[in-house]
């Protein structure tokens, strides 16, 4: 078991090996491109997999079978449609700001490359081991806003615009309860390393000292990445498909994979953070145990979206500003409070 | 140097957009997201039903009707029939009376289970649509066992029925009730008593009695603004008198009370089903009425309660087999009117949600 869990590790120790120097530049330049690689994998595999999943799910719930004919229990619909969105034509509307247009999916696709990057993915399975972890993924993950705004705006289509205002006014209301709600970790972990934060885990999984926000971070996540009950930014029902209406192709494509990174990426920093990342007992690797969390996570998101109906903006606001941020300030008071407890505690008793 | 200005958002909702029932077309003027007038447009569909009547004899126009609520066929052909057998004076066999009420307040479930699914799609509940598809499928399948079509039944005769349902139809039929109430207490779970279901139907788009009465509005509409009005008790057609019924009337006049309206209907009519499956005797289902039918010179209007709302036809006859003229009456027509009055002010979403709790069918609102 030990071998295995340490899998990744030796493969790695190995490819470094060739470069007879294991720490050279070349060394480490390689291991760059080889973490790239993977990540950029793992984003489109997530992609591929989750989105027959969510079909499945939503043929779960809604009691039909789903997507059923390409391959076993429909298993190569996805691939198909993606080699269906390859062959479309690639449309830039006339009136589009053509630059901003094009560079708007690309954005949204970078960002879960760039997110997941930081990620324990194991026991000293980071790609990149960032000692202000958390802030970067939050600062880098709150652009997503800005690539459906660009998107938005630049389609010169009215309904791209409203959604991509929605966006805008959707950010600002969930992102400070979403950031709020992980300073509590922090405050006992004193650190904003990703990785630390997963080996202060190594007894308790902080949703069991955290749970009030586990939930605040749980809604407000399911805002970041603009899914159904929040999915005002797309909801087709008023905006058509909001700032991706005009979209075509590929490019279409791109906002999808982004789409479903983004997801991958705050249920991952879910895990990490209040799940216990890697940590778990030893009957299965660390990064099992990681993706294993992961996959609940998500289906849990999943299983939200089939079940809800969407929320009014202005509903939205009013959770986010009225009942999330003061429940996430009062964690973070009442985290305080138990840390000088417990240390006045440790005080007494030692 | 330039002035700086704003401006309100002009936006074409329809006939393509994604929350429109049909072709129903609406240019929308918007503040922010708050709606400042509504000019609702209609006309894509317009088939000019009323001016093909004249060209076609009173038997040839009855699958016209179909089209007209093409949720609730059996609804339309019962209307102009009944017109039709009005001017003629004519009377019809006992049992085709009693299917001819099975058959229409099948059709009322049916097109309310539709109106669930869809007002439960256009606040993206898509669970909901699908349980509520699911269960109408079950009345399409009577009706096709019956009538050989499913959406455009075309089951009304001048004089009686198309024909007797097959044996295996009354057991069907029998199973459907028995497990409705338990499909209603589903829809409740997955739809009504959700928590954002309620933020965002209750207290929104509200349509005082006074409005209502004023702009002529109809059917479950009318009744959720607290008016207790069914042509069925008002002014019963065919053998509506003999059933033990009540007619649901709500007094929040919201978007919730009229999507919740409809649920208590259905149970309404799960009543008057079971009643007259239980009286019907036994005999022909068609009148003698001779090949070709000319009603006697004159004219007449009927009216029946549809799904949607009061329909009616008005039928000139001048002795020939061809009407003379044909005039329809439809709810959702009528019934549209409210939009432009009561969506102001709200938000876009709710502009959405009150648009689907009028139930429009564009076949009936074009015609």
């Amino acid at each position: 078991m030990d071998a295995l869990n340490q899998l990744p590790l030796s493969i790695a120790a190995a490819i470094r090996s060739l470069f007879g120097d294991s720490h050279s530049i070349w060394a480490d330049l390689t291991m760059d491109v080889i973490n790239i690689i993977l990540v950029i994998v793992l984003i489109v595999l997530a992609a591929l997999i989750l989105i027959l999943l969510e079909r499945k799910i939503a043929g779960w719930t809604s009691q039909r079978p789903g997507p059923n004919r390409l391959g076993p229990h429909g298993w190569f619909q996805t691939i198909a449609d993606a080699l269906k969105l390859l062959g479309k034509e690639d449309v830039t509307p006339a009136g589009a700001d053509k630059f901003i247009f094009k560079i708007a999916p690309m954005i949204l696709f970078a960002l879960p490359m760039m997110t997941l990057a930081v990620i324990p993915y194991g026991k000293g399975m980071s790609p990149i081991d960032l000692d202000l972890g958390i802030v970067y993924f939050l600062a880098v993950s709150a652009v997503s806003t800005l690539s459906l705004l660009m998107a938005g705006w630049s389609s010169n289509n009215k309904y791209s615009m409203l959604g991509g205002m929605r966006a805008v006014a959707q950010m600002i209301s969930y992102e400070i309860p979403l950031i709020f709600s992980l300073l509590g970790v922090v405050m006992i972990t004193q650190t904003f390393s990703l990785s630390k934060i997963v080996e202060a885990q190594s007894t308790v999984p902080f949703v069991v000292l955290q749970p009030l926000a586990f939930v605040i971070y749980l809604i407000a996540g399911i805002a970041e990445v603009n899914r159904a009950p929040f999915d005002l930014v797309e909801a087709d029902q008023e905006v058509v498909a909001g700032p991706f209406t005009e979209y075509t192709g590929l490019r279409w494509g791109l906002f999808f994979l982004g789409e479903y990174g983004n997801m991958t990426a705050v249920a991952a920093l879910t895990a990490t953070v209040f799940l216990g990342g890697w940590q778990g007992p030893a009957i299965l690797p660390g990064y099992a145990w990681f993706f294993l969390k992961v996959g609940i996570i998500i289906f849990f998101q999943m299983w939200v979206r089939w079940t809800f109906p969407r929320i009014r903006i202005d509903h939205l606001m009013g959770l986010a500003w009225k009942v999330l941020l003061p429940l996430s300030i009062l964690n973070i008071l009442l985290t305080g409070l138990g840390i000088y407890i417990y240390d006045l505690v440790l005080r007494i008793g030692g | 140097m330039a002035v700086e200005r704003t401006e309100e958002l002009i936006l074409n909702m329809g006939p393509q957009h994604p929350s429109m029932h049909g072709v129903f077309r609406m240019v929308v003027h918007f503040d922010g997201e708050i709606v400042t007038k509504i000019e609702p447009k209609v006309g894509y569909l317009h088939r000019g039903l009323e001016k093909l009547a004249e060209s076609r004899t009173y038997p040839q126009f009855i699958p016209y009707t179909d089209r007209l609520d093409y949720l609730a066929s059996p609804h339309n052909n019962l209307a102009y029939v009944l017109t039709v057998e009005k001017l003629m004076g004519l009377q019809i066999p006992e049992r085709a009376e009693y299917l001819r009420v099975i058959f229409a307040e099948l059709a009322r479930i049916a097109s309310h289970l539709v109106f669930i699914a869809s007002m439960a799609l256009d606040i993206a509940g898509w669970t909901a649509w699908a349980y509520c598809f699911r269960d109408r499928e079950r009345i399409l399948d009577l009706f096709e066992m019956t009538a050989g079509s499913r959406l455009t039944v075309n089951i009304m005769r001048i004089g009686g029925l198309s024909g007797e349902p097959p044996t295996e139809f009354w057991p069907a039929l029998k199973s459907f009730l028995d497990d409705l109430p338990e499909m209603l207490e589903e829809y409740f779970g997955i739809f009504y008593g959700n928590e954002i279901t309620q933020a965002r139907l209750k207290g929104i788009g509200i349509l005082s009695k006074e409005l209502a009465e004023n702009l002529s509005i109809t059917g479950p509409v009318l009744r959720a603004s607290g008016v207790n009005y069914d042509v069925r008790k008002a002014e019963p057609y065919g053998i509506y008198d003999r059933f033990d019924f009540n007619v649901p009337v709500r007094y929040g006049c919201d978007s919730y009370d009229r999507t919740l309206l409809r649920l208590d209907e259905i149970i309404e009519s799960a009543k008057i089903i079971r009643q007259a499956m239980r009286d019907i005797p036994e005999g022909s289902v068609m009148a003698k009425v001779s090949k070709v039918i000319k009603p006697p010179v004159g004219e007449v209007y009927h009216r029946v309660e549809n799904p949607k709302g009061e329909l009616g036809f008005y039928i000139v006859s001048d002795g020939s087999p061809k009407p003379a003229r044909l005039r329809i009456r439809s709810g959702t027509f009528i019934n549209i009117q409210m939009l432009p009055i009561v969506a102001l002010g709200w938000k876009m979403q709710d502009l959405v949600a009150i648009f689907a709790t009028l139930d429009a069918v564009l076949g009936e609102v074009d015609k």
